[in-house]
Protein backbone atom coordinates (compact mmCIF):
# COMPACT_ATOMS: atom_id res chain seq x y z
CA UNK A 1 0.00 0.00 0.00
CA UNK A 2 2.58 2.46 0.86
CA UNK A 3 4.85 1.95 -1.81
CA UNK A 4 1.69 1.79 -4.29
CA UNK A 5 0.87 5.28 -3.17
CA UNK A 6 4.58 6.51 -3.99
CA UNK A 7 4.32 5.20 -7.39
CA UNK A 8 5.57 7.52 -10.22
CA UNK A 9 2.09 8.83 -10.98
CA UNK A 10 1.42 8.97 -7.28
CA UNK A 11 4.57 11.60 -7.37
CA UNK A 12 2.79 13.43 -9.88
CA UNK A 13 -0.18 14.40 -7.52
CA UNK A 14 1.57 15.74 -5.13
CA UNK A 15 3.86 17.91 -7.44
CA UNK A 16 0.02 18.93 -8.49
CA UNK A 17 -0.11 20.13 -5.10
CA UNK A 18 2.53 22.28 -5.28
CA UNK A 19 1.04 24.01 -8.45
CA UNK A 20 -1.82 24.58 -6.42
CA UNK A 21 0.18 26.54 -3.77
CA UNK A 22 2.66 27.94 -6.60
CA UNK A 23 -0.39 29.31 -8.27
CA UNK A 24 -1.57 30.62 -4.98
CA UNK A 25 1.26 32.49 -3.78
CA UNK A 26 1.80 33.95 -7.58
CA UNK A 27 -2.12 35.05 -8.32
CA UNK A 28 -2.76 36.76 -5.09
CA UNK A 29 -0.43 39.51 -5.32
CA UNK A 30 -1.42 39.64 -9.35
CA UNK A 31 -4.82 39.94 -8.03
CA UNK A 32 -4.07 42.67 -5.59
CA UNK A 33 -1.96 44.32 -8.13
CA UNK A 34 -5.16 44.84 -10.52
CA UNK A 35 -7.46 45.35 -7.49
CA UNK A 36 -5.50 48.27 -6.59
CA UNK A 37 -4.99 49.59 -10.45
CA UNK A 38 -9.07 48.94 -10.45
CA UNK A 39 -9.98 50.86 -7.19
CA UNK A 40 -7.65 54.02 -7.53
CA UNK A 41 -9.15 54.29 -11.86
CA UNK A 42 -12.39 53.81 -10.47
CA UNK A 43 -11.32 57.07 -7.99
CA UNK A 44 -9.56 59.02 -10.96
CA UNK A 45 -11.25 62.26 -11.49
CA UNK A 46 -10.68 61.84 -15.29
CA UNK A 47 -13.75 60.20 -16.35
CA UNK A 48 -12.41 58.27 -19.27
CA UNK A 49 -10.18 56.48 -16.49
CA UNK A 50 -13.23 56.23 -14.02
CA UNK A 51 -15.20 54.54 -16.56
CA UNK A 52 -12.88 51.93 -17.14
CA UNK A 53 -12.38 51.23 -13.34
CA UNK A 54 -15.64 51.05 -12.69
CA UNK A 55 -16.46 49.25 -16.10
CA UNK A 56 -14.19 46.28 -14.91
CA UNK A 57 -15.54 45.98 -11.39
CA UNK A 58 -19.29 45.71 -12.85
CA UNK A 59 -18.49 43.50 -15.40
CA UNK A 60 -17.67 41.08 -12.92
CA UNK A 61 -20.92 41.02 -11.51
CA UNK A 62 -24.31 39.29 -12.80
CA UNK A 63 -21.95 36.91 -14.50
CA UNK A 64 -21.09 33.12 -13.24
CA UNK A 65 -17.07 33.22 -13.01
CA UNK A 66 -16.98 29.77 -14.61
CA UNK A 67 -18.28 31.47 -17.90
CA UNK A 68 -15.32 34.39 -17.20
CA UNK A 69 -12.42 31.22 -16.76
CA UNK A 70 -13.43 29.50 -20.00
CA UNK A 71 -13.85 32.65 -22.20
CA UNK A 72 -10.93 34.45 -20.85
CA UNK A 73 -8.44 31.17 -21.52
CA UNK A 74 -9.25 31.62 -25.48
CA UNK A 75 -9.66 35.05 -25.66
CA UNK A 76 -6.32 35.56 -24.54
CA UNK A 77 -4.97 33.10 -26.28
CA UNK A 78 -6.08 34.14 -29.45
CA UNK A 79 -5.51 37.58 -28.55
CA UNK A 80 -2.13 36.94 -27.72
CA UNK A 81 -1.46 34.73 -30.99
CA UNK A 82 -3.95 37.52 -33.13
CA UNK A 83 -1.15 40.34 -31.60
CA UNK A 84 1.96 38.44 -32.64
CA UNK A 85 0.45 37.76 -36.26
CA UNK A 86 -0.02 41.47 -36.66
CA UNK A 87 3.58 42.23 -35.74
CA UNK A 88 5.52 38.76 -37.21
CA UNK A 89 3.50 38.68 -40.25
CA UNK A 90 2.68 41.61 -42.02
CA UNK A 91 2.29 40.07 -45.55
CA UNK A 92 -0.32 37.45 -44.68
CA UNK A 93 -3.37 38.63 -46.19
CA UNK A 94 -5.69 35.69 -45.83
CA UNK A 95 -8.52 36.32 -43.29
CA UNK A 96 -8.14 35.24 -39.55
CA UNK A 97 -11.32 33.42 -39.03
CA UNK A 98 -11.64 31.13 -41.78
CA UNK A 99 -15.34 29.67 -41.02
CA UNK A 100 -14.83 27.66 -37.72
CA UNK A 101 -10.90 28.15 -37.47
CA UNK A 102 -8.60 30.85 -36.39
CA UNK A 103 -5.71 30.56 -38.48
CA UNK A 104 -2.31 32.73 -37.62
CA UNK A 105 0.99 32.04 -39.39
CA UNK A 106 3.16 29.60 -37.87
CA UNK A 107 5.66 32.14 -36.14
CA UNK A 108 2.94 33.87 -34.58
CA UNK A 109 1.79 30.82 -32.83
CA UNK A 110 1.99 30.56 -28.94
CA UNK A 111 4.58 28.43 -27.87
CA UNK A 112 5.90 27.73 -30.63
CA UNK A 113 4.80 24.34 -32.60
CA UNK A 114 8.40 23.07 -32.24
CA UNK A 115 8.76 24.06 -28.36
CA UNK A 116 9.43 21.15 -25.71
CA UNK A 117 6.74 20.09 -23.60
CA UNK A 118 7.61 22.08 -20.74
CA UNK A 119 6.99 25.57 -22.63
CA UNK A 120 3.29 24.59 -23.33
CA UNK A 121 2.89 23.43 -19.48
CA UNK A 122 4.24 26.61 -18.70
CA UNK A 123 2.74 28.87 -20.79
CA UNK A 124 -1.00 27.65 -19.89
CA UNK A 125 -0.01 27.88 -16.53
CA UNK A 126 0.91 31.41 -16.90
CA UNK A 127 -2.32 32.20 -18.75
CA UNK A 128 -4.17 30.48 -15.97
CA UNK A 129 -2.54 32.59 -13.79
CA UNK A 130 -3.41 36.06 -15.64
CA UNK A 131 -7.10 34.82 -15.92
CA UNK A 132 -7.67 34.29 -12.14
CA UNK A 133 -5.86 37.70 -11.66
CA UNK A 134 -8.06 39.53 -13.93
CA UNK A 135 -11.38 37.98 -12.53
CA UNK A 136 -9.77 38.04 -8.35
CA UNK A 137 -9.05 41.39 -9.75
CA UNK A 138 -12.25 43.55 -10.50
CA UNK A 139 -13.09 41.49 -6.68
CA UNK A 140 -10.35 42.98 -5.15
CA UNK A 141 -10.92 46.12 -6.72
CA UNK A 142 -14.38 46.37 -5.20
CA UNK A 143 -12.87 45.41 -1.81
CA UNK A 144 -10.60 48.32 -1.96
CA UNK A 145 -12.98 50.62 -3.94
CA UNK A 146 -15.06 49.96 -0.60
CA UNK A 147 -12.15 50.43 2.03
CA UNK A 148 -11.09 54.02 0.10
CA UNK A 149 -14.40 55.22 0.85
CA UNK A 150 -14.41 53.73 4.29
CA UNK A 151 -11.03 56.20 5.20
CA UNK A 152 -12.61 59.04 7.33
CA UNK A 153 -13.41 61.87 5.05
CA UNK A 154 -12.18 64.29 7.60
CA UNK A 155 -8.59 62.88 7.31
CA UNK A 156 -8.61 63.46 3.68
CA UNK A 157 -9.74 67.04 4.15
CA UNK A 158 -6.96 67.77 6.83
CA UNK A 159 -4.29 66.64 4.50
CA UNK A 160 -5.53 68.83 1.64
CA UNK A 161 -5.46 71.77 4.09
CA UNK A 162 -2.01 71.25 4.70
CA UNK A 163 -1.44 71.42 0.98
CA UNK A 164 -0.49 68.19 -0.28
CA UNK A 165 -1.64 68.08 -3.93
CA UNK A 166 -3.96 64.88 -4.54
CA UNK A 167 -1.29 62.20 -5.45
CA UNK A 168 0.36 62.83 -2.34
CA UNK A 169 -2.95 63.04 -0.50
CA UNK A 170 -3.98 59.43 -1.88
CA UNK A 171 -0.23 57.81 -1.36
CA UNK A 172 0.32 59.10 2.34
CA UNK A 173 -3.00 59.84 3.36
CA UNK A 174 -5.81 57.49 2.28
CA UNK A 175 -3.14 54.14 1.51
CA UNK A 176 -1.81 53.60 4.74
CA UNK A 177 -4.74 54.09 6.03
CA UNK A 178 -7.46 51.60 4.12
CA UNK A 179 -5.75 48.66 4.30
CA UNK A 180 -7.19 47.83 8.02
CA UNK A 181 -10.80 48.55 6.37
CA UNK A 182 -10.02 46.30 3.57
CA UNK A 183 -8.75 43.48 5.38
CA UNK A 184 -12.01 41.44 5.88
CA UNK A 185 -13.02 41.83 2.28
CA UNK A 186 -9.34 40.56 1.51
CA UNK A 187 -9.30 37.39 3.94
CA UNK A 188 -12.64 36.54 2.14
CA UNK A 189 -11.10 36.70 -0.93
CA UNK A 190 -8.77 34.70 -0.22
CA UNK A 191 -10.68 31.93 1.00
CA UNK A 192 -12.88 32.38 -2.16
CA UNK A 193 -9.27 32.39 -4.06
CA UNK A 194 -8.32 28.91 -2.20
CA UNK A 195 -11.60 27.69 -3.37
CA UNK A 196 -11.47 28.59 -6.65
CA UNK A 197 -8.05 26.39 -7.28
CA UNK A 198 -10.06 23.56 -8.60
CA UNK A 199 -10.94 25.31 -11.78
CA UNK A 200 -7.82 25.29 -12.45
CA UNK A 201 -9.00 21.76 -13.93
CA UNK A 202 -11.03 23.30 -16.36
CA UNK A 203 -8.54 25.34 -18.16
CA UNK A 204 -6.13 22.51 -18.70
CA UNK A 205 -3.82 22.66 -15.74
CA UNK A 206 -2.65 19.23 -14.57
CA UNK A 207 -3.80 20.02 -11.36
CA UNK A 208 -4.74 17.87 -8.00
CA UNK A 209 -8.36 17.24 -9.75
CA UNK A 210 -7.14 15.86 -12.88
CA UNK A 211 -5.02 13.67 -10.85
CA UNK A 212 -7.46 12.43 -8.55
CA UNK A 213 -9.96 11.39 -12.18
CA UNK A 214 -6.76 9.83 -13.28
CA UNK A 215 -5.60 8.24 -10.75
CA UNK A 216 -8.72 7.06 -9.19
CA UNK A 217 -10.28 6.33 -12.38
CA UNK A 218 -10.31 2.60 -14.02
CA UNK A 219 -9.81 3.62 -17.59
CA UNK A 220 -12.50 1.20 -19.13
CA UNK A 221 -14.50 -0.53 -17.32
CA UNK A 222 -13.09 -3.80 -18.34
CA UNK A 223 -9.35 -3.34 -18.79
CA UNK A 224 -8.05 -1.40 -15.98
CA UNK A 225 -4.68 0.37 -15.50
CA UNK A 226 -4.81 0.27 -11.94
CA UNK A 227 -4.74 -2.46 -9.42
CA UNK A 228 -8.12 -1.37 -8.17
CA UNK A 229 -11.74 -0.66 -8.84
CA UNK A 230 -12.87 2.96 -8.75
CA UNK A 231 -10.93 4.66 -6.29
CA UNK A 232 -11.91 8.12 -7.26
CA UNK A 233 -14.35 8.84 -4.61
CA UNK A 234 -11.61 8.55 -2.06
CA UNK A 235 -8.88 10.58 -3.73
CA UNK A 236 -11.79 13.50 -3.78
CA UNK A 237 -12.51 12.43 -0.33
CA UNK A 238 -8.59 13.34 0.42
CA UNK A 239 -8.99 16.11 -1.48
CA UNK A 240 -12.24 17.89 0.60
CA UNK A 241 -9.78 16.82 3.19
CA UNK A 242 -7.05 19.14 2.12
CA UNK A 243 -9.39 21.85 1.37
CA UNK A 244 -10.87 22.08 5.09
CA UNK A 245 -7.51 21.66 6.65
CA UNK A 246 -6.78 24.56 4.14
CA UNK A 247 -9.27 26.61 4.58
CA UNK A 248 -9.36 25.97 8.76
CA UNK A 249 -5.38 27.14 8.57
CA UNK A 250 -6.05 30.91 6.76
CA UNK A 251 -8.82 31.01 8.71
CA UNK A 252 -6.92 30.49 12.11
CA UNK A 253 -4.24 32.98 10.74
CA UNK A 254 -5.82 35.53 9.34
CA UNK A 255 -7.68 35.94 12.48
CA UNK A 256 -4.34 36.58 14.34
CA UNK A 257 -3.77 39.17 11.66
CA UNK A 258 -6.50 40.45 12.03
CA UNK A 259 -6.29 41.21 15.59
CA UNK A 260 -2.95 42.46 15.03
CA UNK A 261 -4.09 45.17 12.75
CA UNK A 262 -7.20 46.30 14.46
CA UNK A 263 -4.71 47.14 18.30
CA UNK A 264 -5.38 50.36 18.65
CA UNK A 265 -7.45 51.44 15.58
CA UNK A 266 -9.93 54.00 16.07
CA UNK A 267 -12.88 50.88 14.92
CA UNK A 268 -15.32 49.09 16.79
CA UNK A 269 -12.89 46.09 17.00
CA UNK A 270 -10.05 48.33 18.09
CA UNK A 271 -12.38 49.44 21.20
CA UNK A 272 -13.20 45.70 21.89
CA UNK A 273 -9.81 45.07 22.21
CA UNK A 274 -9.31 47.76 24.32
CA UNK A 275 -11.96 46.69 26.99
CA UNK A 276 -10.91 43.17 27.23
CA UNK A 277 -7.51 44.29 27.62
CA UNK B 1 -33.38 27.49 -42.29
CA UNK B 2 -35.67 30.35 -40.57
CA UNK B 3 -35.50 31.21 -37.03
CA UNK B 4 -38.59 29.99 -36.18
CA UNK B 5 -38.01 26.89 -37.10
CA UNK B 6 -34.84 26.71 -35.40
CA UNK B 7 -36.70 27.89 -32.05
CA UNK B 8 -39.24 24.88 -32.49
CA UNK B 9 -36.14 22.45 -32.98
CA UNK B 10 -33.95 23.34 -29.82
CA UNK B 11 -36.02 25.33 -27.86
CA UNK B 12 -36.81 22.55 -26.02
CA UNK B 13 -33.73 20.95 -26.63
CA UNK B 14 -32.08 20.33 -22.98
CA UNK B 15 -34.57 18.51 -22.12
CA UNK B 16 -34.61 15.96 -24.81
CA UNK B 17 -38.10 17.53 -27.08
CA UNK B 18 -37.00 18.60 -30.54
CA UNK B 19 -34.23 17.55 -32.67
CA UNK B 20 -31.62 14.97 -32.03
CA UNK B 21 -28.74 15.93 -33.22
CA UNK B 22 -27.01 19.52 -32.27
CA UNK B 23 -25.99 21.73 -34.78
CA UNK B 24 -22.75 20.40 -36.58
CA UNK B 25 -21.28 23.72 -39.11
CA UNK B 26 -21.98 27.11 -40.16
CA UNK B 27 -23.76 27.90 -36.44
CA UNK B 28 -25.89 31.11 -37.01
CA UNK B 29 -26.31 33.23 -33.98
CA UNK B 30 -29.90 32.17 -33.96
CA UNK B 31 -28.98 28.77 -33.04
CA UNK B 32 -26.68 30.00 -30.08
CA UNK B 33 -29.41 32.46 -28.87
CA UNK B 34 -31.80 29.27 -28.79
CA UNK B 35 -29.38 26.20 -27.50
CA UNK B 36 -27.58 28.56 -24.57
CA UNK B 37 -31.14 29.86 -23.50
CA UNK B 38 -32.75 26.04 -23.28
CA UNK B 39 -29.90 25.56 -21.36
CA UNK B 40 -30.95 27.83 -19.07
CA UNK B 41 -34.32 25.54 -18.19
CA UNK B 42 -31.64 23.28 -15.94
CA UNK B 43 -29.82 26.24 -14.45
CA UNK B 44 -33.40 27.83 -13.52
CA UNK B 45 -34.54 23.77 -12.41
CA UNK B 46 -31.77 23.67 -10.32
CA UNK B 47 -31.78 27.02 -8.83
CA UNK B 48 -35.23 27.26 -7.87
CA UNK B 49 -35.56 23.71 -6.45
CA UNK B 50 -32.51 23.59 -4.63
CA UNK B 51 -33.19 27.21 -3.36
CA UNK B 52 -36.54 26.41 -1.96
CA UNK B 53 -35.33 23.06 0.20
CA UNK B 54 -32.23 24.69 1.28
CA UNK B 55 -34.39 27.47 2.71
CA UNK B 56 -36.01 24.54 4.80
CA UNK B 57 -33.46 23.37 5.97
CA UNK B 58 -31.36 26.04 6.46
CA UNK B 59 -33.29 27.16 8.67
CA UNK B 60 -33.34 24.18 10.99
CA UNK B 61 -29.42 23.99 10.91
CA UNK B 62 -29.31 28.36 11.85
CA UNK B 63 -31.84 26.99 14.76
CA UNK B 64 -29.56 24.07 15.32
CA UNK B 65 -26.38 26.54 15.34
CA UNK B 66 -27.79 28.86 17.66
CA UNK B 67 -29.14 26.51 20.49
CA UNK B 68 -27.20 25.87 23.85
CA UNK B 69 -27.44 22.36 23.38
CA UNK B 70 -23.96 20.66 22.04
CA UNK B 71 -26.34 17.65 21.05
CA UNK B 72 -27.45 19.93 18.16
CA UNK B 73 -25.22 22.83 18.25
CA UNK B 74 -21.62 20.39 17.41
CA UNK B 75 -23.45 19.07 14.07
CA UNK B 76 -25.09 22.04 12.78
CA UNK B 77 -21.55 23.27 12.89
CA UNK B 78 -20.04 21.16 11.05
CA UNK B 79 -22.06 20.54 8.53
CA UNK B 80 -21.73 24.36 7.86
CA UNK B 81 -17.97 24.37 7.95
CA UNK B 82 -17.90 21.22 5.74
CA UNK B 83 -19.96 22.77 2.90
CA UNK B 84 -18.40 25.99 3.45
CA UNK B 85 -14.83 25.51 3.78
CA UNK B 86 -14.40 23.29 0.91
CA UNK B 87 -15.34 23.73 -2.88
CA UNK B 88 -18.60 22.87 -4.45
CA UNK B 89 -16.76 22.03 -7.20
CA UNK B 90 -14.88 18.97 -5.52
CA UNK B 91 -18.21 18.67 -3.64
CA UNK B 92 -19.64 17.88 -6.99
CA UNK B 93 -16.76 15.34 -7.86
CA UNK B 94 -17.29 13.77 -4.54
CA UNK B 95 -20.95 13.33 -4.84
CA UNK B 96 -21.06 11.84 -8.37
CA UNK B 97 -18.21 9.19 -7.50
CA UNK B 98 -20.31 8.44 -3.75
CA UNK B 99 -23.12 7.77 -5.34
CA UNK B 100 -21.95 5.39 -8.04
CA UNK B 101 -20.37 3.57 -4.82
CA UNK B 102 -23.63 3.45 -3.06
CA UNK B 103 -25.55 2.62 -6.76
CA UNK B 104 -23.46 -0.98 -6.94
CA UNK B 105 -25.10 -1.71 -3.31
CA UNK B 106 -28.06 -0.15 -3.51
CA UNK B 107 -29.42 -0.45 -6.74
CA UNK B 108 -32.10 2.62 -5.06
CA UNK B 109 -29.45 4.89 -5.75
CA UNK B 110 -29.07 4.86 -9.39
CA UNK B 111 -31.10 8.16 -9.98
CA UNK B 112 -28.51 9.65 -7.82
CA UNK B 113 -25.82 9.25 -10.13
CA UNK B 114 -27.72 11.54 -13.07
CA UNK B 115 -27.69 15.14 -12.94
CA UNK B 116 -30.97 16.17 -12.32
CA UNK B 117 -30.94 14.23 -8.81
CA UNK B 118 -27.60 13.89 -7.67
CA UNK B 119 -26.38 17.38 -8.54
CA UNK B 120 -29.35 18.79 -7.17
CA UNK B 121 -28.56 16.87 -3.62
CA UNK B 122 -25.13 18.71 -3.52
CA UNK B 123 -26.62 21.86 -4.52
CA UNK B 124 -29.23 21.89 -2.01
CA UNK B 125 -26.81 20.98 0.91
CA UNK B 126 -24.56 23.04 -0.42
CA UNK B 127 -26.93 26.46 0.00
CA UNK B 128 -28.20 24.89 3.29
CA UNK B 129 -24.79 25.65 4.54
CA UNK B 130 -24.02 28.77 3.31
CA UNK B 131 -27.97 30.04 4.18
CA UNK B 132 -27.76 28.53 7.62
CA UNK B 133 -24.76 30.77 8.11
CA UNK B 134 -26.59 33.69 6.98
CA UNK B 135 -29.71 33.02 9.00
CA UNK B 136 -27.43 32.26 12.41
CA UNK B 137 -26.11 35.62 11.72
CA UNK B 138 -29.57 37.04 11.52
CA UNK B 139 -30.71 35.16 14.47
CA UNK B 140 -27.86 36.37 16.59
CA UNK B 141 -28.61 39.90 15.95
CA UNK B 142 -32.38 40.08 16.69
CA UNK B 143 -33.29 43.02 18.78
CA UNK B 144 -33.00 41.74 22.47
CA UNK B 145 -36.27 44.40 22.42
CA UNK B 146 -38.18 42.12 20.45
CA UNK B 147 -37.69 39.25 21.98
CA UNK B 148 -38.54 40.58 25.60
CA UNK B 149 -41.58 41.77 24.42
CA UNK B 150 -42.05 38.69 22.94
CA UNK B 151 -41.88 37.46 26.33
CA UNK B 152 -44.17 39.89 28.03
CA UNK B 153 -47.05 39.09 25.74
CA UNK B 154 -46.65 35.71 27.68
CA UNK B 155 -45.25 33.82 24.43
CA UNK B 156 -42.56 31.60 24.20
CA UNK B 157 -41.45 28.76 22.78
CA UNK B 158 -43.38 27.79 19.17
CA UNK B 159 -45.59 30.56 19.12
CA UNK B 160 -42.43 33.02 20.00
CA UNK B 161 -40.58 31.59 17.26
CA UNK B 162 -43.44 31.71 14.60
CA UNK B 163 -44.27 35.25 15.21
CA UNK B 164 -41.62 36.85 16.55
CA UNK B 165 -37.99 35.36 16.13
CA UNK B 166 -38.27 33.67 12.96
CA UNK B 167 -39.72 36.52 11.08
CA UNK B 168 -37.81 39.08 12.16
CA UNK B 169 -35.04 36.34 11.15
CA UNK B 170 -35.97 36.56 7.69
CA UNK B 171 -36.37 40.61 7.62
CA UNK B 172 -32.38 40.81 8.90
CA UNK B 173 -31.25 37.78 6.72
CA UNK B 174 -33.18 38.77 3.56
CA UNK B 175 -30.48 41.26 1.66
CA UNK B 176 -28.06 38.60 2.37
CA UNK B 177 -30.04 35.91 1.59
CA UNK B 178 -30.63 37.23 -2.06
CA UNK B 179 -27.41 37.25 -2.30
CA UNK B 180 -27.16 33.77 -1.82
CA UNK B 181 -29.52 32.88 -4.18
CA UNK B 182 -27.73 35.03 -6.96
CA UNK B 183 -24.62 32.91 -6.52
CA UNK B 184 -26.68 29.61 -6.27
CA UNK B 185 -27.87 30.05 -9.70
CA UNK B 186 -24.10 30.98 -10.88
CA UNK B 187 -23.27 28.21 -9.11
CA UNK B 188 -25.60 25.62 -10.96
CA UNK B 189 -23.27 26.38 -14.45
CA UNK B 190 -20.99 24.31 -12.35
CA UNK B 191 -23.17 20.81 -12.37
CA UNK B 192 -22.02 19.79 -15.99
CA UNK B 193 -18.53 20.51 -15.65
CA UNK B 194 -18.19 18.20 -12.84
CA UNK B 195 -18.29 14.61 -12.33
CA UNK B 196 -21.85 14.59 -13.82
CA UNK B 197 -22.00 13.98 -17.02
CA UNK B 198 -24.98 15.39 -19.39
CA UNK B 199 -26.89 12.76 -20.90
CA UNK B 200 -27.75 12.51 -24.35
CA UNK B 201 -26.20 16.04 -24.39
CA UNK B 202 -28.98 17.85 -22.82
CA UNK B 203 -26.74 20.24 -20.69
CA UNK B 204 -27.27 23.52 -18.96
CA UNK B 205 -26.44 26.70 -20.28
CA UNK B 206 -22.64 27.10 -20.13
CA UNK B 207 -22.81 23.27 -21.66
CA UNK B 208 -24.08 24.73 -24.72
CA UNK B 209 -22.04 27.67 -24.41
CA UNK B 210 -18.76 26.08 -24.03
CA UNK B 211 -19.67 23.36 -27.42
CA UNK B 212 -20.03 26.67 -29.31
CA UNK B 213 -16.53 27.91 -28.38
CA UNK B 214 -15.54 24.47 -28.62
CA UNK B 215 -16.73 24.38 -32.08
CA UNK B 216 -16.10 27.63 -33.47
CA UNK B 217 -13.39 28.17 -32.00
CA UNK B 218 -14.67 31.67 -31.13
CA UNK B 219 -15.53 32.43 -27.24
CA UNK B 220 -16.62 36.35 -28.28
CA UNK B 221 -20.27 35.06 -29.51
CA UNK B 222 -21.49 32.14 -26.97
CA UNK B 223 -20.11 33.74 -23.86
CA UNK B 224 -21.54 37.32 -24.25
CA UNK B 225 -24.56 35.35 -25.04
CA UNK B 226 -24.61 33.37 -21.65
CA UNK B 227 -23.80 36.42 -19.78
CA UNK B 228 -26.66 38.14 -21.40
CA UNK B 229 -29.52 35.44 -20.20
CA UNK B 230 -27.84 35.32 -16.34
CA UNK B 231 -27.77 39.39 -16.64
CA UNK B 232 -31.60 39.15 -16.82
CA UNK B 233 -31.65 35.87 -14.82
CA UNK B 234 -30.01 37.78 -11.83
CA UNK B 235 -32.42 40.76 -12.63
CA UNK B 236 -35.40 38.26 -11.81
CA UNK B 237 -34.17 36.93 -8.63
CA UNK B 238 -33.30 40.53 -7.82
CA UNK B 239 -37.04 41.92 -8.62
CA UNK B 240 -39.01 38.66 -7.05
CA UNK B 241 -36.95 38.69 -3.57
CA UNK B 242 -37.23 42.81 -3.48
CA UNK B 243 -41.25 42.05 -3.93
CA UNK B 244 -40.44 39.76 -0.44
CA UNK B 245 -38.24 41.92 1.35
CA UNK B 246 -41.27 44.25 0.93
CA UNK B 247 -43.54 42.13 1.96
CA UNK B 248 -41.44 41.17 5.07
CA UNK B 249 -40.57 45.13 5.71
CA UNK B 250 -44.35 46.10 5.80
CA UNK B 251 -44.96 47.16 8.98
CA UNK B 252 -41.34 49.51 8.91
CA UNK B 253 -41.66 53.36 8.19
CA UNK B 254 -39.95 53.31 4.05
CA UNK B 255 -36.83 55.22 5.51
CA UNK B 256 -35.57 52.31 7.76
CA UNK B 257 -36.18 50.03 5.60
CA UNK B 258 -33.35 47.52 4.63
CA UNK B 259 -32.25 47.97 1.07
CA UNK B 260 -31.14 44.96 -1.36
CA UNK B 261 -28.10 45.69 -2.39
CA UNK B 262 -26.05 43.53 -5.10
CA UNK B 263 -22.69 43.10 -4.20
CA UNK B 264 -19.94 41.18 -6.41
CA UNK B 265 -20.36 37.54 -6.66
CA UNK B 266 -17.91 35.11 -5.49
CA UNK B 267 -16.84 31.42 -5.99
CA UNK B 268 -17.78 29.01 -3.55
Amino acid sequence: MACYLTTGKHMSIYWSVLTVLLLLAITAPTALAFGFAGASAARSRIAPLSWLGRGYVAVVRGVPDIAFFLFFVIALDQMIEWGRHKVLCPEWTDPIRQGNDFIVCQAAKMPLGNAPQWMHETYGFAIAVFTFAIVFGAFAANVLFGAMRAVPRAQLETAESYGMSPRQTFWRVLVPQMWVFALPGLSNLWMVLIKATPLLFLLGVEDIVYWARELGGTKTARFTDYPHGDWRMWYFLALLVFYLIFTRISEIVLGRLMSRLTRGQATTGGEQQRKAA
Amino acid sequence: MSCTQTIMDYGLRSIGIGERLLPRGDFTLCQQFTLIGSGMIWNVYFGILALIAGFLFATLLAVGKASHSPWTRQPAEWFIFLFRGSPLFIQFFFGYFLFLQLKQVLPIFAPFTAAWLGALVVLFLNTAAYSAEIFYGALQSIPKGDVEAADAYGLSGWPRFKRVIWPTMLRLAWPAYTNEAIFLFHATTLVFFSGFPAWQQRGDALYYASYFADKTFNPFIPYPILAGYFILLTLVVIGFFGLINRRLNRHLPSNTRQKIRVRPNLIR
